[in-house]
């Protein structure tokens, strides 16, 4: 009764902290409106109100929520904390596939690029996971250091094939995440990251127990490979979408997911909720801040999430250690 | 009943498992014992379809296992190994209701929250269901993975090494409880060990390999002999027998 009591309480703080948020970040901007006028806005508002901010929070929102979930799934399967799309080539791969898609389809549609990024990121993902399971030393630096160097070797293909193309300085921008260009008619393959958390959600259970390991999953009747495919699966659609969509968000597939299990446990049945909701509310503060600090300029993204969560991963750290 | 028949596995060019056939005795505990490298774990991840074995069959109720679904063998035998993820923070709780997978896929019903409830009381655990795993001893942890076994609920329960790694204590606690889950509800339990005074005190058969073969395949008390276990282990053995039970001294002969 007590536990349900807290969760209770949990849920409706994390609620009202996203609904505040997003209402702040939907009124910050360079164009003026204020909250007051939002039952009377002019032309000129609504249309900047429509066009950019209400794309822009609920990219953020998505983002945050995808992201921090694909981490927290890539973290189960690999049975290893830090493991996250910036860890193990997911990034790289996804842009190696947009390389691919403007390379064979000059004129390639955000939906042809994603398609392409998906198919790159979903093979990575697998391959990634065959070096996991073959690597005898498996020290929990050790996998995601093997992850950085599969990067590695991605990015060096992309950048040999975008040299010989005359791409080099236009892939440079792709990794840049950014959520400045996110403009209504531009963004709207974000919404792909809904149905991969309602897949999450359902296969919540299947995930926490492959993290269990293979024999364990085995035991309880689950076909693992098909778990792992499924949940490899999703993790790639959720990267390829935020990169051709908002580029790459670093380090929030791994802050996040660290910080809700050091505090809420490993269940993903009952993480999952908080998983998605810290997520939206830590990039939402991150894009914010970024926004404001130096208004009317932007700090990027990356930068903000990068220092803000750094600092919250030392100190949640320091707090266990005690 | 669980059969197997010429069962062999190679690992590369080493042959593991030579061409061996037999049966598991039903509600008893059948101890595989052995010096290491003799074939037990990979016996026993054949019997239980983790390992594909390279020539024979295993039969479970009359049934080529191969043929049988994974979920529906499931709710018939349960398997424990010792490379399970330790890293992983999950209450007590939430790991006894996974045993309950193979029947709800994750939406327990009231019957099933009964059943691990039942487990957790078996396993004595009930005050330590809301602490997380990777806060508990190795003890503690050892028979949480057990009371998820438990509420399986499965005919058959293999367990590889359960008492790896335990002082004596959660040894014997670990020891017990099995004897119980025999004894009290009549299940079949099938486990590798390593120290042969616990196989001598709580199984009531015994598997004995060497090489890759069963060398031994009798009662406890029948195997449990001087000539026999230096025959297996190749160390001189002396036995005490105390209240038809025997205890080994293999330590300093």
């Amino acid at each position: 009764m007590k536990e349900n009591r807290k969760q209770q309480i949990t849920y409706i703080i994390l609620v009202s902290s996203i609904l505040l948020l997003s209402l702040i970040s939907l009124f910050t901007g360079v164009k003026e409106i204020a909250f007051s006028d939002i039952l009377d806005m002019s032309d000129d508002q609504l249309l900047v109100f429509s066009i950019s901010r209400f794309p822009r929070t609920a990219a953020l929102i998505l983002t945050g929520a995808g992201l921090s979930i694909a981490g927290f799934i890539m973290q189960q399967l690999t049975q290893n904390k830090f493991v996250s799309p910036t860890t193990a080539g997911s990034l790289e791969a996804a842009k190696l596939g947009i390389l691919f898609s403007l390379l064979l389809i000059p004129t390639a549609s955000t939906t042809n690029k994603m398609f392409f990024a998906l198919l790159f990121t979903f093979a990575a993902s697998l391959l990634f996971m065959l070096m996991v399971r073959r690597i005898r030393f498996r020290s929990t630096v050790f996998v995601p250091l093997i992850g950085i160097m599969f990067g590695g070797i991605l990015n060096s293909i992309a950048t040999f094939f975008a040299y010989k193309n005359n791409f080099l300085q236009n892939i440079q921008g792709w990794l840049m995440g950014d959520f400045s260009s996110v403009l209504q008619g531009q963004y709207e393959t974000i919404y792909f990251i809904l149905p991969v958390v309602i897949i999450s959600y359902l296969y919540a259970d299947q995930f926490t127990i492959a993290g269990m390991g293979e024999s364990f999953a085995k035991n309880l009747g689950l076909s693992y490979l098909a778990i792992v495919n499924l949940g490899l699966f999703a993790v790639s659609l959720t990267v390829s979408v935020t990169i051709v969509t908002v580029g790459a968000i670093p380090f929030l597939g791994l802050i996040v997911p660290n910080i809700v299990s050091l505090t809420f446990g490993d269940n993903l049945r009952k993480t999952l909720p908080y998983t998605a909701l810290i997520g939206a509310i830590f990039l939402l503060i991150c894009d914010i801040l970024g926004r404001i600090l130096i208004f009317p300029f932007e700090i990027p993204i990356g930068l903000m999430v990068g220092i803000i969560g750094g600092i919250l991963f030392f100190l949640l750290i320091l707090k266990r250690n005690k | 009943m669980i059969k197997f028949q010429d069962i062999s596995k190679k690992y590369g060019e080493k042959e593991v498992l030579k061409q061996i056939s037999s049966s598991i005795p039903k509600g008893k505990i059948t101890s595989l014992i052995g010096p290491n490298g003799a074939g037990k774990s990979t016996l026993l991840s054949i019997i239980s379809r983790l390992l594909k074995q390279d020539e024979g069959n295993v039969t479970l109720m009359d049934r080529d296992i191969s043929s049988i679904k994974n979920n529906e063998i499931a709710k018939q035998l349960s398997i424990l190994k010792q490379s399970n993820n330790l890293d992983l923070k999950l209450t007590v709780k939430d790991l006894v209701s996974f045993g309950r997978f193979p029947y709800s896929k994750g939406r327990l019903t009231e019957a099933d929250w009964e059943q691990v409830n039942r487990a957790l009381d078996f396993s004595e655990l009930k005050e330590l269901e809301n602490d997380y795993l990777d806060e508990l001893s190795g003890g503690q942890r050892q028979r949480a993975f057990l009371s998820m076994i438990i509420a399986q609920d499965t005919e058959y329960v293999l367990l590889d090494e359960p008492l790896n790694n335990l002082d004596m204590k959660h040894s014997v606690k670990v020891m017990k409880t099995l004897r119980r889950l025999v004894d009290e509800l009549g299940k079949t339990v099938i486990i590798v060990i390593h120290e042969i005074n616990f196989a001598a005190q709580y199984s009531d058969h015994i598997l004995a390999m060497k090489d890759g073969k069963i060398k031994y395949n009798e009662a406890t008390n029948d195997v449990i002999e001087c000539e026999k276990l230096k025959d297996i282990f190749g160390i001189e053995f002396d036995i005490i027998e105390k209240e038809n039970k025997k205890i080994c001294n293999y330590f300093n002969l």
